[in-house]
């Protein structure tokens, strides 16, 4: 698997090194990872089941593997509409859904490469409740994912502690509400930043990680926790 | 270079020089003992150096400059989008719809941050000339509020350049929960406006306009390429996104470039916007 390749490669390795600029942290988080785990569950997860993952102790790790659960999740999702195209999409509407595709695939595999072995496991989704044949039902369903991931970033860039991880997820979030934005014109055009979604302030709302991740668990067979972040999946 | 006759002649001008500087006293000390022995081309980004940290001018500005900055350019965006929507400028229905909505926030991020930096807050009328801006930029897009094109092309411009604004000064309000959040929350709706203001570029036949921004400047206007410098970045936390694993072969430079955005520093954002009047 080619993925798989090029986290081998020197190259990765060296840039996993630079990203993780506190590496140390990152081991005794994973540590701690597993201690909370084990303490809360009373057995032993084992790797690689659709038993759910937690997010581990608080830090920037935590927050880093919050946003690849997300952006697992949002890639998944879009590599399924582009590949069960629903009827009456127009040219334009096929090619930006696919341009959106291949953002999420990009920011999927950027936190997976980012994270290393402190990344969470792939995760499991499970879409049965969304009619891929139906494009108001794609449409609603898109909409919701990049709202919520908006409204994920948002909430979460206050608990990052490091600069630069917070600049990354600046660089990604205002990806997300172009995204967003595009969605909710196809729904409802005039809709990209509607009162719906926003405040009096002309603001978009922030949510808590124990906001977000029961929405995103909906759709997921490996429910995410965050028992450090008031949010056990039950 | 005579620098401690520079610094006897701002003593002259600002008498509280030594009260500024005086944590830094010691560094005064080793500069003028070490003077020989320091490059005489260091010297000057050295004094320089010092002189920012005495007169705050560093790189880590208060959470009220951070917050003034954004009203700046919030005062911009307000006035521009009050303007096009009084102009005679013949917009669609849809398209002046997506106008009220932009203006509508914009004047609301105005009065938010005003009620937030009360007392602190930059008066409007210290910006352009008494208030009023030249939207033209000295008459680089001189039709700017008498054609349509010119409007959209400028009003990208902007949001663009106001997502990338908000992206740069993040990292200054770091961990503050109340003001970092509500930075984010308007930093977003920038980014909702500028994907708007793309999809209206494109319908109105701007084919290679995206909602998201594809390498560097994409917008076709050469008098913008400042507004777009380094959004061709590929390379993300020390990871280069073209390696990683896409659909079918690697991540394209197209959608490496598009998945992320990138910031500006303050300065290269008031240079990009001082030909409007922004102060």
């Amino acid at each position: 698997m080619k993925t798989e390749n090029q986290l081998e490669s020197a190259n990765v390795n060296m840039a996993r090194r630079s990203f993780l600029r506190y590496a140390g942290a990152g081991v005794a988080a994973v540590g701690v990872l597993t201690a909370a785990s084990c303490s809360k569950n009373h057995d032993y997860i084992p790797p690689n089941t659709t038993a759910g993952v937690d997010l581990g102790a608080t830090g920037d790790l935590a927050i880093l593997n919050y946003a690849y659960a997300l952006e697992q999740l949002e890639a998944a999702f879009y590599i399924n509409v582009a590949a069960h195209m629903y009827t009456g999409a127009s040219a334009d509407e096929i090619a930006l859904l696919t341009d959106i595709r291949d953002h999420e695939v990009a920011h999927r595999e950027f936190f997976k490469t980012a994270l290393g072995t402190n990344a969470i496991k792939a995760l499991t989704p499970n879409f049965s409740a969304i009619d891929f044949s139906s494009r108001a039902k794609v449409l609603a369903a898109a909409q919701a994912f990049e709202d919520t991931g908006v409204a994920a970033y948002n909430g979460a860039g206050y608990l990052i502690k490091d600069a630069g991880y917070l600049l990354l997820a600046g660089k990604i979030v205002s990806v997300e509400a172009r995204h967003a934005s595009y969605i909710r014109n196809l729904v409802n055009p005039g809709s990209f930043a509607d009162t719906t979604i926003l405040d009096a302030n002309g603001m978009d709302v922030a949510k808590t990680i124990a906001q977000v991740l029961p929405i995103a668990n909906t759709y997921l067979t490996t429910k995410v926790s965050a028992s450090n972040y008031g949010y056990v999946a039950s | 270079m005579n620098l401690l006759g520079i610094i006897e002649e701002i003593e002259k001008a600002d008498p509280e020089f030594q009260d500024r500087i005086s944590p830094r006293r010691a560094a005064i000390k080793n500069i003028t003992s070490f003077g020989s022995k320091v490059a005489v081309a260091a010297m000057p980004f050295a004094f320089s150096t010092l002189l920012k940290k005495a007169y705050g001018q560093t790189a880590t500005p208060s959470v009220n400059d951070v917050l003034n900055y954004a009203l700046k350019l919030e005062f911009l965006e307000s006035a521009f989008y009050n303007a096009g929507v009084a102009s005679n400028i013949s917009f669609s229905a849809s398209e002046k719809a997506y106008l009220v909505t932009i203006q509508g926030h914009e004047n609301a991020h105005v009065s938010f941050l005003q009620s937030v930096l009360g007392s602190a807050a930059v008066a409007q009328s210290t910006q352009g000339t008494n208030g009023t801006y030249d939207f033209t930029a000295g008459g680089t897009f001189g039709n700017v509020l008498t054609n349509a094109d010119t409007y959209f092309a400028v009003a990208q411009a902007f949001e663009d350049t106001g997502v990338r604004a908000y992206k740069g000064q993040a990292g200054f309000l770091l961990g503050n929960k109340v003001v970092l959040t509500a930075a984010l929350d308007i930093h977003s709706v920038e980014a909702r406006h500028a994907s708007a203001i793309r999809q209206v570029r494109r319908a109105r036949g701007s084919a290679t306009t995206k909602p998201w921004i594809v390498g560097a400047n994409d917008t076709g206007i050469a008098a913008v390429n400042g507004n777009y410098a380094g959004e061709d970045n590929v390379v993300q936390g020390g990871v280069t996104i073209t390696n990683l694993a896409g659909v079918s072969g690697n991540v394209s430079l197209n959608a490496a470039t598009a998945c992320f955005d990138e910031p500006l520093t303050s300065a290269q954002v008031v240079a990009l916007v001082a030909p409007f009047g922004v102060k």
